[in-house]
């Protein structure tokens, strides 16, 4: 099935559950769908279920860190404009064996400091260590997963190594960092 | 019945203590079975037929450090596990030796910069006594930073007058 069909079965599931569809060649080679985080998981539920779709496999879970963009002032004289608000989004390539397509999902994370998405890891077991890792690495908490432990750092790490903001430690357990 | 029997007179032999124990010492630097990464390929190169690791008496890769002489750290040491290589080590009996093998692990290599979770070189964990350059090393790098190391341990003194701190001379 081709992405406009998939997300026109989605719609017809879940009607305004997709915000934003990006299909243009232009923007991306790989089409996407810009889901309401709220919705996602009875989204995933259809996208799985659903004898059409057939999703099978969750590839990944990918955690984005868009940091907040400053547009350049149209003139010197202008007061700067309002920082662009960016921060968290996440990613899910997922893949149906059965039907032989692709299909990426995003949701765009409502907190900056502190995101908040929710799980699907009960919907896709695989999710269980990719929102384990977007946790460890960039912080992105969800709710109601299993067991939200990091996974690749050590359990005592402080902060989350991959956001754009992030701090180099000094020393780790006596071992200098610099 | 050997064949050298009744061939040889009766001999004696003269040397010191320390090159007694050196010689048994350097020819016998037991490895511990140990890989973090890409140099451990470049490691168990030097293990196998081709370039023998054997000849040089080191060989014999114990799967313990109880049974270890030498720890090759082959390959990038991250934070969660310097602590584990610290234990090892206090683990291994005396003498003891450490080699760092590659970038990585003499000095943080590619993740210096950028790398979060990479110490940066394992002489910030344990005393390192030998180390070989290279990402990986090469086969005979690898041979050659332990024939330093077969030097330096002839260099070692095994019998020594410590100085009594405040006696008159």
């Amino acid at each position: 099935m081709e992405f406009s069909g998939i997300v026109a079965r989605i719609e017809e599931a879940h009607p305004s559950a997709v915000i934003e569809q990006v299909v243009d060649e232009e923007v991306t080679k790989d089409p996407f769908a810009v889901l309401d985080a709220e919705r996602l998981r009875e989204v995933m539920q259809t996208l799985r279920d659903d004898g059409n779709l057939a999703f099978d496999l969750l590839l990944s879970v990918a955690a984005v860190d868009y940091p907040e963009a400053q547009p350049k002032a149209k003139k010197k004289a202008d007061p700067p404009p309002d920082p662009i608000p960016g921060r968290f989004e996440l990613v899910y390539h997922m893949l149906s064996s059965v039907r032989n397509h692709r299909f990426v999902v995003k949701i765009k994370l409502p907190h900056v400091e502190r995101p908040v998405a929710p799980t699907v890891c009960d919907i896709y077991p695989t999710a269980e260590w990719h929102e384990r890792e977007a946790w460890d690495l960039m912080g992105v908490h969800f709710h109601d997963h299993p067991d939200m432990r990091r996974v690749l750092c050590v359990l005592d790490w402080v902060g989350h190594p991959l956001r754009k903001d992030y701090v180099f430690p000094t020393e780790y357990h006596g071992i200098s960092c610099e | 019945m050997g064949a050298l029997d009744h061939k040889l007179e009766p001999t004696v032999l003269t040397t010191t203590v320390d090159r007694l124990v050196n010689w048994a010492r350097r020819s016998s630097v037991w490895p511990m079975t140990f890989g973090l990464a890409c140099c451990a390929i470049e490691m168990m190169a030097v293990g196998a037929a081709h370039h023998d690791l054997d000849r040089f008496g080191s060989g014999a890769f114990r799967a313990t450090p109880r049974q270890s002489d030498l720890m090759i750290v082959a390959g990038t040491v991250s934070f969660k596990m310097a602590e584990l290589i610290k234990r090892l080590y206090e683990q291994m009996p005396d003498p003891k030796y450490v080699l760092a093998m590659g970038a990585c692990a003499t000095g943080g290599g590619p993740y210096y910069k950028y790398g979060y979770h990479v110490v940066k070189g394992i002489d910030r964990v344990v005393p390192v006594d030998v180390y070989v350059g290279g990402c990986p090393p090469r086969p005979e790098a690898l041979l050659d930073g332990l024939m330093a190391l077969q030097a330096k341990i002839d260099r070692q003194h095994v019998i020594t007058k410590v100085p009594i701190i405040g006696a008159a001379t």
